[in-house]
């Protein structure tokens, strides 16, 4: 009784508190302002913008070919994802179709960087909250698909595979093999994971019912990806969009209940698993054929040929200094779904070989400005698991 | 629903406000005047058979040679009904300003005030526009078509309290 008493004449004032943009926790150049009560968080200001290098602007004056290598830089995290999603809108935007061994490629590679993305995820996020075990696995996996992306490329992070009609090389039957291996590994590897955290109770004391957003909700803040999925809306770009060969294999969109932080965990959990599956089937039907397009007003001609052939080497000199003279006039946008959410591109084209404009919607722009929504009158402790919860790099968010 | 079925639906309602359709690759875009924007917006997304509650995308661009110069796209999604469409605002140069949508869709917030930084495009009763991806003093807008790619060559002055840690360098170098 006396203590209420004591406690209610102690005069109390909010504080605020800067958080980044140098923190380990907020993955990468992220600063927040936070209002606080105690230790509730009554207001959150995000400030980004400190990795903003103007691909958009950048892009107005380079050719579509030289636009490739700054897409790796977005969400340098899955690189390969981005590259496709590059490549694929202005594939769509010249009217090219690629042929059906360069889908099955490009689905596979795609479907890698999204387990290494969600394993980067798991180590980050569980690290954020407690679990440096997790970290110390979560990198071995990581490690050994780089290794498989470095074989394939020369690169492990910044890869520039993907190419305008097709692909910079074609994969071997070695490569295939050793990625199948992986796959039969990496489920007992996951449960490996879960192991260690899922029964976890201080896992669960920070992850259940923390950061709730309801599916009206996500969906009109516009977040997409696993950070939607786990609120339980089934909106996934790759079964809405015709691209790659996710028509051909079966797999599911996995969903979450809840919308906390717990179920946006759950979600990459049961993807690893669904990724894992997909690639699996892909190796099994892979068909033979060629890789690149046949549309040589766009395409890049092959190397041995560019090398030898006088005419070759000119077409590709214009081709990347130039760009394409015959693009069509017309302005389209195009989404493809990388391990993050969606990520956008919308064209202007004017017809000349490089884009009018150039739009970059990225999903952890998006999250970001979600995020006092999602912390707000929550504790300032549970903010470091939403940020990780809803997967942002800043690279992208900033472009 | 069809793209072009929910341009009829449009031009029913707001037959003065539509200026021009457009369509490229199965995608359908709709210049309309700037007045009734947030109305349109909210008749898309609060009508039950459009239900678009889904806001993808939300873009400035520059056009210096046209009666409008700068364009505003509102990139719509549905859900349920997994449709598209694209809405276009018109803006003149000398008053580039556009009633906010923030109002119908929150993530409209931080692309709205992207295009604010980038094209000088003002939204009306928006709730926080400031600039987010320039620092705040900025001046000029980096994606008008006029800013030019690279600036003008100045010398980096750096920080005045860097430049004062340097004046004691001289004090901790070791001679023999």
């Amino acid at each position: 009784m006396a203590d209420a008493e004591n406690n209610s004449r102690i005069a109390t004032k909010e504080l605020t508190l800067n958080m980044g943009p140098q923190h380990p926790a907020t993955h990468g150049v992220l600063r927040l302002v936070l209002d606080l009560d105690g230790e509730v968080i009554t207001k959150c200001t995000p400030y980004v913008g400190y990795l903003h290098r103007g691909v958009e602007k950048l892009a107005e004056n380079r050719s579509y070919m030289q636009i490739l290598p700054l897409t790796d830089r977005l969400d340098y995290i899955s690189a390969m994802s981005n590259n496709l999603g590059y490549c694929i809108a202005v594939e769509k935007l010249f009217g090219i179709k690629v042929p059906e061994r360069t889908e099955y490629i490009r689905t596979i590679v795609g479907e890698m960087s999204r387990i290494a993305n969600h394993l980067l995820w798991l180590a980050t996020h569980a690290l954020d909250i407690g679990a440096m075990t997790v970290f110390l696995y979560c990198f071995r996996e990581r490690e050994a698909i780089l290794d498989l992306f470095e074989r394939l490329c020369g690169a492990r992070l910044t890869v520039t595979y993907p190419r305008i009609g097709g692909l910079k090389n074609d994969v071997d039957a070695k490569w295939l093999q050793d990625v199948y291996e992986f796959t039969n590994e990496f489920p007992m590897r996951v449960e490996q994971y879960e192991t260690l955290i899922n029964k976890n109770r201080i896992w669960l004391r920070r992850t259940k019912g923390i950061g709730v957003i309801s599916a009206e909700e996500a969906i009109n803040w516009g977040m997409s990806g696993p950070t939607l999925r786990g609120s339980g809306v089934p909106y996934d770009v790759r079964k809405i969009e015709k691209y790659g060969v996710y028509d051909k294999v079966k797999w599911e969109v996995c969903t979450g209940k809840n919308g906390d932080i717990y179920d946006r965990y759950r979600v990459r959990m049961d993807e690893f698993l669904q990724s894992n599956s997909i690639i699996r089937q892909c190796i099994d039907q892979i068909p033979e054929g060629p890789i690149m397009a046949d549309a040589p007003k766009f395409t890049l001609p092959a190397k041995d040929k560019v090398l030898s052939d006088m005419e070759h080497l000119i077409h590709h000199f214009v081709l990347i200094t130039k760009g394409p003279q015959t693009a069509p006039e017309g302005e389209l946008y195009v989404s493809t779904e990388v391990p993050k959410g969606e990520l956008g591109f919308h064209f202007v084209s004017d017809g000349e070989g490089k884009p009018y404009r150039m739009r970059v919607r990225s999903p952890s722009f998006v999250h970001v400005s979600a995020l006092p929504k999602l912390c707000e009158g929550e504790m300032i402790a549970d903010l470091i698991g939403n940020i990780g919860s809803i997967d942002i790099v800043l690279g992208e968010c900033d472009r | 629903m069809e793209p072009l079925e929910i341009v009829d639906r449009i031009k029913d309602k707001f037959f003065s406000e539509v200026v021009d359709v457009k369509e490229f690759r199965d995608q359908v875009s709709v210049s309309v005047k700037r007045e009734k924007l947030l109305e349109i917006c909210r008749y898309l997304h609060d009508d039950p058979d459009i239900h678009m509650d889904y806001l993808a995308d939300l873009l400035g661009v520059d056009y210096p040679d046209n009666k409008f110069r700068f364009e505003v796209v509102y990139n719509l999604f549905s859900m349920k009904y997994e449709h598209r469409i694209l809405i276009k605002a018109l803006l003149p140069e000398d008053d580039p300003v556009v009633e906010s949508v923030v109002s119908v869709w929150n993530g409209a917030n931080w692309h709205e005030r992207e295009a604010c930084d980038m094209y000088g495009i003002v939204f009306n009763n928006h709730p926080d526009l400031r600039r987010i991806l320039m620092p705040e003093d900025w001046e000029g807008y980096p994606l008008r078509k006029d800013y030019p790619l690279k600036g003008p060559e100045r010398e980096y002055k750096g920080f005045e309290e860097v430049k004062e840690l340097h004046t004691h360098d001289d004090e901790w170098m070791i001679t023999d």
